[in-house]
């Protein structure tokens, strides 16, 4: 059986002394996932570092909605990005062909 | 050593108060915070400076000292020069805000309030790298590893098969050390796939040209295709027109992380007419032409 690595919210909070409501704010905004575990909250050991980032936009006074917005532009942003770079090779390739021909 | 117009910076007037230096920084701060501009080293440096002007102008004594010495800035040489006797010219010929300080204050900072002492602990992420890797289309087909040099430290990556052309991957942790405890920045290497076969790919599908013989292609038979890294046998149907296109399922490029899973291969028949023909050739074709006539 695979051993999950949990950290205890309340620690995570106390290191980076921020309130615990605001991890219970994230995870209802689907922005982390947590575990919750005989009335404790644990957060699994591979979001701590995007928990770490959405903290850091909370410390530059950035309210959870204005975080969910930027995760949500944000991910648009990339998604965009990868779009271009797919259609842009596809242009190569057709901009090759076109030199084939010519 | 140029000075630094720490007000400037924060788009403020020398008689800025507490609270508008405040406002200033954290407006300039959402702006351009590295978290939200990755992969812009431009917003990376701004975002330097404006947390240096913050850490200057919103603690009274420094702003206080910054001011005087903004104020004598005109006599900087001579106090240059009697700084540098104290300190051995440590910081001489360094460009204020320049890529050496990694993310540390500017050498124009550290002449006034020293290496590190009296900070205030902010913290923040380092500054994220960029490189870039070439492959060709062969190395981008198959999962491999590869050395990459980041300030002298070797890394070693894994490249997955069917990683795309200006494809960005993000190496966590790899780049800048952060802050006063903040994380590291992140390694950003974007792959450059370079084509130089005749094979041509359109995401995970690629496309390329067969010749065959006339004989092959009315008569059908067997040819083997040279793919890049492997050879692909294939059957010609009898009858094949010139300009046929067959799909090979399954015999393209693999799909980027879902290991097992290849787009399609596309085979375009491109049939060569003999040249050069015999006497006997000639004849043959000419009886097979009558023939073809007489045949309704």
């Amino acid at each position: 059986m695979k051993t999950e690595e949990l950290i205890p919210a309340q620690e995570f909070c106390t290191h980076h002394q921020i309130d615990l409501s605001f991890i219970y704010s994230l995870t209802d905004a689907g922005l982390i996932q947590t575990i919750r575990r005989e009335e404790s909250v644990f957060v699994p050991v591979n979001e701590i570092s995007n928990l770490e980032k959405l903290v850091r936009l909370y410390e530059l006074d950035i309210n959870v909605e204005g975080i969910e917005t930027i995760t949500y532009l944000l991910q648009k942003i990339d998604d965009m990005q990868q779009h271009i770079i797919r259609l842009s090779n596809q242009l190569r390739m057709y901009e090759e062909v076109t030199q084939e021909v010519l | 050593m140029e000075f630094i117009d720490y007000y400037k910076i924060l788009e403020l007037d020398k008689n800025a108060s507490a609270e508008e230096i405040k406002k200033a920084y954290r407006r300039l701060a959402r702006k351009l915070h590295p978290d939200l501009n990755p992969k812009d080293k431009e917003a990376h440096k701004k975002f330097q400076q404006v947390n240096e002007a913050n850490e200057v102008l919103s603690d009274p004594e420094k702003r206080k000292k910054y001011d005087q010495y903004g104020k004598d800035w005109t006599h900087a040489e001579q106090f240059e020069k009697q700084r540098q006797s104290q300190n051995q010219s440590r910081y001489a010929g360094r460009e204020p805000f320049s890529e050496e300080t990694e993310g540390d204050f500017s050498s124009f900072f550290e002449s006034i309030f020293g290496n590190s002492s009296g900070r205030s602990k902010a913290k923040f992420k380092g500054q994220d790298y960029q490189g870039e890797l070439n492959l060709s289309l062969a190395e981008a087909m198959e999962t491999h590893q590869q050395i990459f040099v980041v300030n002298g430290k070797n890394i070693r990556i894994t490249v997955p098969a069917g990683v795309e052309n200006g494809q960005v991957i993000n190496v966590k942790g790899h780049g800048a050390p952060g802050v006063n405890g903040g994380p590291a920045g992140d390694l950003y290497i974007t792959f450059n796939i370079n084509n130089h076969t005749t094979i041509k790919r359109s995401g995970n599908d690629l496309y390329t040209m067969a010749i065959i013989d006339l004989y092959t292609a009315l008569l059908g038979g067997d040819i083997t295709i040279d793919l890049l890294n492997e050879k692909i046998k294939l059957k010609v149907k009898p009858e094949t027109q010139n300009g046929t296109k067959v799909r090979l399922k399954g015999k393209g490029f693999p799909v980027y992380k879902k290991e097992g899973e290849k787009g399609d291969l596309y085979i375009t028949y491109e049939i060569r007419l003999p040249t050069n023909l015999s006497d006997r050739e000639k004849a043959l074709f000419t009886e097979l032409s009558k023939l073809s006539k007489a045949t309704p």
